[in-house]
């Protein structure tokens, strides 16, 4: 027995999905699948294999141990499994097979704001959340003023929650969870929600408990705070663990799957309900004039329904998640640009700019203070290769996420 | 749900908790109940809380809804049909009977559809399960107190003394609040995978109603059948809240004891059957 504070071993869960597909079972269902039973059972008998095949595995044969204090992400695409995991860690669920050893109190985040109740008030709601997500009615009570002084909600604090803006909402309900104080915590995307500044919020915080000691296993699609947070990443697939080990390797090679299993052109479904849309974006590879790589990204998309302001977007995102930049079509002062009908844009990316690495780009369609109008979730790939990279002919790779052409300038010499 | 065990703590570590699959019956594990009454608390005051926000009336539909209820049953049954109430006001006889009746029936209705009301809970957080019914059902307790005292205050307009075996009233609610939890832990833990319940559970206590002594009395029925009429435990309560209340019928006796007996093997096996399928709430629910 070493000395782990969660310890996993061939963990199994299986889920049955014809008999639940209707849904909800009804008592008469019951009572026909009683009396024809026997009869199933022969059939069965005579080789008709149907029944398993109504069953999946969500995970299986999973086993991992975690030292006490140790952050660890697990990624994995949708579906993966990575909730299942979770849920039964939680004692959500229970496992088909398999044993969980935990020590230590834990507590899980899977959602912020469970248990929430848009009647009653925010200093109500603090109370009832807090002793849904396990917490002790004096323990609430001495962590009150902290908790509302990390919500903002001073003024809001005896106003319904049904009368909070979302951002007001949201950030009460992750203030009363932060303050959950377990040994082990086990956190679900909850950081996908809220603003940006929010979401800086909650991570610092997040960093904060990891700091404290505790022992946090965090699931989440952002690769940016899986990577500043924990020290070490599980990633899951079809249910198993196919990697575990440093956090850098383990997001790496999960973005790296995730981008060459995209082609470099992407074709949208059309849909003709929206007012604009993205067809097509392909990006080429080419060269300028003076024969520097360029990556050239080229958009069609449809206009129907003309939008004065509208802006066509680009992200480039490195690695780690981080924006390397971004750019949008203001700058195209062509006014064929938004008239009804197909259009073609093309926007180079000069490689030299970029450190070598791997870059994945977003697009979309998107108003100023509006919603986004078209955001395809699929992204592009492309990487810079390191040996055709000037930076590198010394065989050193600067570090930084840009390379900034930069002139140096002799400018006197002073003897003395 | 799964079946954590405390085991040995060894020396600088914390105890460990083990999660397995479960097999069949599993212990009531009523240690880990005691250690969340204070979510029960909590949710029993959200229900409360929650229950008359926005209304116009608010708390007066405790009284309300049985008052005209009443006055219905003292109209077409008291006055009209001439139904015996063994010499008492008709108005204040079957008022007393519909109190508790209330109470059962508010919790009866709130535990039965209580885990598919708070599917959200269950699918996100642990703790366990049993929590939910129970706070449900004692959810009815305040409307209960406010209607008890309008109920008292009928007893003074028609100068009807309470008898000295008022002490014996907790009790009888006890019996009352145990009837609704038992039958609420069957019916909510069949609601999660059956929605048929959910019907069923308002046909169930219209039913119940007409098998309980509220609009006539007990004493209709012969003699020879009062034991089986012990059966039905909500018999036993009311006859017990006239007799308490209103000095009226006999004092307890082997019907209550029957109505008792049944009560606590419904709420046992209830719990039983409860723990039984817990396990699987979160995937069906």
């Amino acid at each position: 027995m070493g000395n782990y504070a969660i310890r996993v071993e061939n963990l199994g869960k299986q889920y049955t999905i014809g008999q639940y597909q209707g849904r909800y079972k009804s008592l008469r269902d019951t009572l026909t699948t009683t009396f024809t039973a026997p009869f199933k059972h022969l059939v069965h008998r005579n080789g008709a294999n149907g029944r398993q095949e109504s069953t999946i595995w969500a995970i299986k044969d999973v086993s991992f141990e975690i030292q006490p204090g140790e952050v660890v992400g697990i990624i994995g695409r949708n579906g993966a499994g990575k909730s299942t995991l979770l849920k039964i860690l939680a004692r959500i669920t229970e496992p088909t097979e398999g044993v969980v050893r935990l020590r230590g109190r834990v507590g899980s985040l899977l959602e912020v704001g469970t248990g929430f109740h848009p009647e009653l008030t925010g200093r109500e709601n603090i109370f009832l959340n807090g002793a849904i997500l396990g917490m002790s009615r004096q323990e609430i009570q001495r962590k009150f003023d902290e908790i509302v002084d990390f919500a903002e909600i001073e003024k809001f604090i005896d106003t319904p929650a049904k009368h909070y803006s979302s951002g007001m909402y949201m950030r009460l309900a992750f203030a009363v969870a932060a303050h959950l104080e377990p040994e082990i915590l086990l956190v679900d995307e909850v950081l996908a929600v809220g603003d940006a500044e929010f979401q800086k919020k909650c991570l610092g915080k997040m960093g904060e408990v990891a700091n404290e000691g505790r022992t946090v296993l965090f699931v989440s699609h952002n690769m940016g705070a899986i990577s500043s947070l924990c020290s070490r990443a599980i990633l899951i697939d079809k249910g198993n663990i196919s990697m575990q080990g440093d956090v850098s390797l383990i997001t790496n090679e999960y973005l790296m799957q995730s981008g060459s299993s995209k082609p470099r052109k992407l074709v949208c479904q059309v849909d003709n309900n929206l007012r604009v849309q993205i067809l097509e974006v392909e990006l080429i590879d080419s060269f300028d004039d003076e024969n520097n790589p360029l990556t050239i990204l080229k958009c069609k998309y449809v206009v129907r329904e003309e939008m004065k302001n509208l802006l066509l977007c680009v992200e480039v995102r490195n690695i780690a998640d981080v924006i390397v930049f971004y750019s949008n079509d203001d700058s195209l002062k062509d006014d064929r640009k938004r008239k009804d009908g197909i259009h073609i844009v093309t926007l180079a990316i000069p490689n030299y700019l970029l450190t070598p690495g791997d870059y994945f780009v977003t697009f979309g369609f998107w108003e100023p203070g509006c919603p986004p109008e078209h955001f395809p979730a699929e992204r592009l790939f492309f990487s810079k290769d390191e040996t055709t990279n000037r930076l590198s002919a010394h065989g050193i790779i600067w570090p930084g996420i840009i390379y900034m052409p930069s002139t140096w300038k002799y400018i006197d010499n002073e003897l003395h | 749900m799964a079946s954590p065990e405390v085991l040995a703590e060894p020396a600088g570590l914390q105890p460990e908790l083990v999660i397995r699959p479960s097999k069949g019956w599993v212990s009531l594990n009523l240690k880990d109940l005691w250690r969340y009454r204070e979510l029960v608390f909590f949710l029993t005051w959200r229900d409360i809380s929650v229950r008359y926000k926005q209304t116009v009336l608010g708390a007066a539909w405790a009284i309300l809804q049985p008052f005209f209820t009443m006055v219905v049953f003292s109209v077409f049954f008291g006055l009209l049909a001439k139904v015996p109430s063994d010499g008492l006001p008709y108005p204040v006889w079957n008022f007393c009977a519909l109190v508790p009746w209330q109470l059962f029936a508010y919790s009866l209705a709130e535990s039965g559809n209580s885990l598919v009301a708070n599917q959200n809970l269950i699918t996100k957080v642990y703790f366990p399960r049993v929590v939910i019914p129970i706070a449900a059902t004692l959810g009815g307790l305040v409307d209960f107190a406010i209607a008890f005292v309008f109920l008292i205050g009928m007893m003074l307009f028609y100068h009807i003394t309470p008898t000295s075996a008022i002490w014996t009233l907790p009790l009888f609610v006890l019996l009352a609040i145990l009837t609704a939890l038992g039958a609420g832990l069957w019916l909510s833990a069949l609601n999660v995978e059956y929605r048929d319940v959910r019907y069923m559970i308002t046909f169930l206590i219209q039913f119940w109603m007409f098998l309980t002594p509220i609009a006539y009395p007990s004493s209709i029925v012969p003699a020879r059948f009062r034991v089986l009429y012990g059966l039905n435990p909500m018999a036993g309560v009311v006859e017990g809240f006239r007799w308490a209340l209103l000095g009226n019928g006999q004092a307890p006796g082997l019907m209550t004891a029957v109505s008792v007996a049944i009560a606590i093997v419904l709420f046992f096996s209830g719990l039983a059957y409860f723990r039984r399928m817990e396990r699987s709430f979160a995937d069906k629910v």
